[in-house]
């Protein structure tokens, strides 16, 4: 039981970390009504970016931020592919992140992975700061918290603006954003590049919090990402106010990360876990066709007059 | 106010399935006016429409909108001076939006959108006045989802959005075809008031013969790319649908399907 205990205690703060990839990808699919598998390679960028960073001796938060923005990079390359070149979206995203493998590689100077043993992180550098009874998943818990609410709070504010307005509604009905005078073009540029800058800050401080960044590490994120958004989206409904739309979509990475944890305990083989990722997407996804094919819905005379 | 010459649409170019949907077209609509255009399945009037909206680029010719040549800017930048309407509900509106916010994306029309608040106090009230003039109640529904109303409430704030900043031309591309016959006849009433009201230069696409009598001041019928009838003032007044039909029955009887 207490190893349990200790393996959702881990979790938890892996899942706030994991929850600000998981932003990123509410961003495209829900905001922008954009599947984009760019995310598996950019995850994996950030954390190849950080690490290589931090081996050559940069201050970690600062590499933070350059993972960041080669994140923004990464979201403009497919957003050029789509908008410009016309690529169906999906085959844009696929094509940024298989590219982005041969980036990542050579970043990592062609090994398939770094480790950070020994190195300053900002995980390290925080638990030198607090108290002596955080233990290191407290610590990336706290670190995981300050920086998604951060990052909440800046979306929350962004899409309330002008150009965030735009944004949502070139997601909802391109064509009448268009006849608004909106360029949409740029509004769909715009919102992969803050997505994926998202989801490589979410790889940088993973990469940071375990210890070593690889090569492979991103492989799955979209699905992932998927999984949290649907799980926040079940549990908590989408008649509830932006910010705490946000909110449930770290939520249900967190909730993510706890369930996979236990069935890790209960004896699944790690190896068999993005199969089983899969097909919790998978039904997850098709709940809706198979509600209105299985379940006739009630109505309600009262209500429907 | 809107200048088009000599203008050449191809559907198709180089391919078995080519297809000239305008040829050499000509149509000049001065401010003020409020045109109706008809004509059967596959005359051209919806490709007209999308070319002048920058939805297709044209093969020739060139279009000018109160003297500036817009003939290639992108559908974006041109529709700081075009206020649409199209034939859908759906693709008007953006439905998972609120009304209010709708009508704040409708607002900056053709306006620098920056990072300042998407919907300002002052625009709240202007919003709720403008809603009155519907009479659909829709004024204490600002916080509302647009999926929430219903086809003709959809078009109603569709309309209103295109009109909220004064265009130079509205384009209204059978705005009522989707709607049921009550519904339709109010949404061209409120057309009517927000025309009159704004005195708005108007081009409207109609299946309907009667209404394209009954509205505007100017009549234009085209037929396979070409206008084949331009009537206004007096003339157009003392129309009846048998005269539109008799006119019409020169050049095909495919318009009595539409």
């Amino acid at each position: 039981m207490e190893g349990l205990l200790l393996s959702i205690n881990s979790a938890v703060a892996q899942g706030v970390l994991w929850g600000i990839m998981t932003l990123g990808v509410y961003i495209t699919y829900k905001i922008l009504d954009y599947a984009d598998l760019t995310v598996d390679g950019s995850f994996a960028l950030g954390g190849a970016v950080s690490a290589i960073l931090i081996m050559m001796g940069w201050d970690p938060l600062l590499s933070l931020l350059i993972a960041f923005l080669s994140g923004l990079v990464a979201g403009v390359v497919t957003g050029v592919l789509h908008t410009k070149l016309k690529i169906p979206a999906i085959l844009s995203g696929i094509l940024s992140m298989i590219a982005l493998y041969s980036i990542n590689l050579s970043i990592m100077g062609g090994k398939a992975n770094i480790a950070l043993l020994g190195m300053e992180t900002v995980f390290t550098k925080a638990q030198a700061l607090l108290p002596a009874g955080f233990d290191k998943a407290m610590v990336s818990l706290s670190i995981g918290v300050v920086f998604s609410l951060a990052i909440m709070g800046i979306l929350y504010w962004f899409f309330g603006t002008e150009i965030g307005a735009l944004i949502r509604a070139t997601g909802n009905n391109e064509n009448m954003a268009r006849a608004m005078g909106g360029n949409t073009d740029r509004m769909k540029i715009l919102g992969l590049l803050l997505s994926n800058g998202l989801v490589a800050l979410s790889g940088a401080l993973v990469a940071q919090s375990q210890g070593y960044a690889d090569v492979g590490m991103g492989t799955g994120t979209i699905v992932m990402g998927l999984a949290a958004v649907i799980i926040g989206e079940v549990l908590f409904g989408t008649r509830i106010n932006y910010f705490f739309r946000m909110t449930s979509v770290v939520t249900g990475s967190v909730i993510y990360r706890i369930i996979i944890a236990i069935i890790l305990r209960m004896g699944l083989k790690s190896s068999n876990l993005k199969l089983f990722t899969a097909i919790i997407v998978a039904m997850a996804l098709s709940i809706p066709e198979i509600k209105a094919k299985f379940i006739k819905p009630k109505i309600n005379l009262e209500k429907a007059e | 106010m809107l200048k088009i010459r000599n203008l050449t649409k191809v559907f198709n170019i180089g391919t078995i399935n080519e297809q000239m949907v305008l040829s050499n077209l000509n149509l000049h609509i001065r401010e003020g006016d409020f045109v109706t255009l008809i004509g059967g399945n596959g005359a051209g009037k919806s490709t007209l429409l999308n070319i002048i909206a920058g939805v297709y680029m044209p093969e020739e010719g060139e279009i000018l909108l109160a003297g500036e040549d817009i003939t290639k800017m992108p559908e974006y930048k041109r529709a700081a001076f075009l206020g649409r309407v199209f034939q859908d509900p759906l693709m008007g509106t953006a439905a998972d939006m609120e009304i209010i916010e709708n009508l704040a994306i409708a607002n900056r029309r053709g306006k620098r959108r920056g990072l300042s608040w998407g919907v300002t106090r002052e625009e709240k009230t202007k919003f709720q006045e403008a809603l009155k003039i519907l009479g659909l109640g829709l004024e204490n529904r600002l916080n509302d989802k647009v999926g929430l109303l219903s086809g003709g409430q959809r078009q109603a704030l569709a309309l209103l959005m295109a009109t909220i900043q004064r265009p130079k031309l509205l384009l209204l591309d059978e705005h009522t075809a989707a709607l049921d016959p009550k519904t339709a006849v109010k949404v061209l009433e409120l057309t009517q008031e927000l025309v009159e009201k704004n005195r708005l230069t108007t081009l409207m696409v109609t299946h309907n013969m009667k209404d394209a009598i009954k509205y505007g001041n100017r009549l234009i019928m085209m037929n396979k790319g070409e206008i084949v009838y331009d009537v206004s003032g007096e003339e157009k007044k003392n129309l009846k649908v048998t005269d539109l039909l008799e006119k019409f029955g020169s050049f095909s009887d495919r318009m009595l399907l539409a």
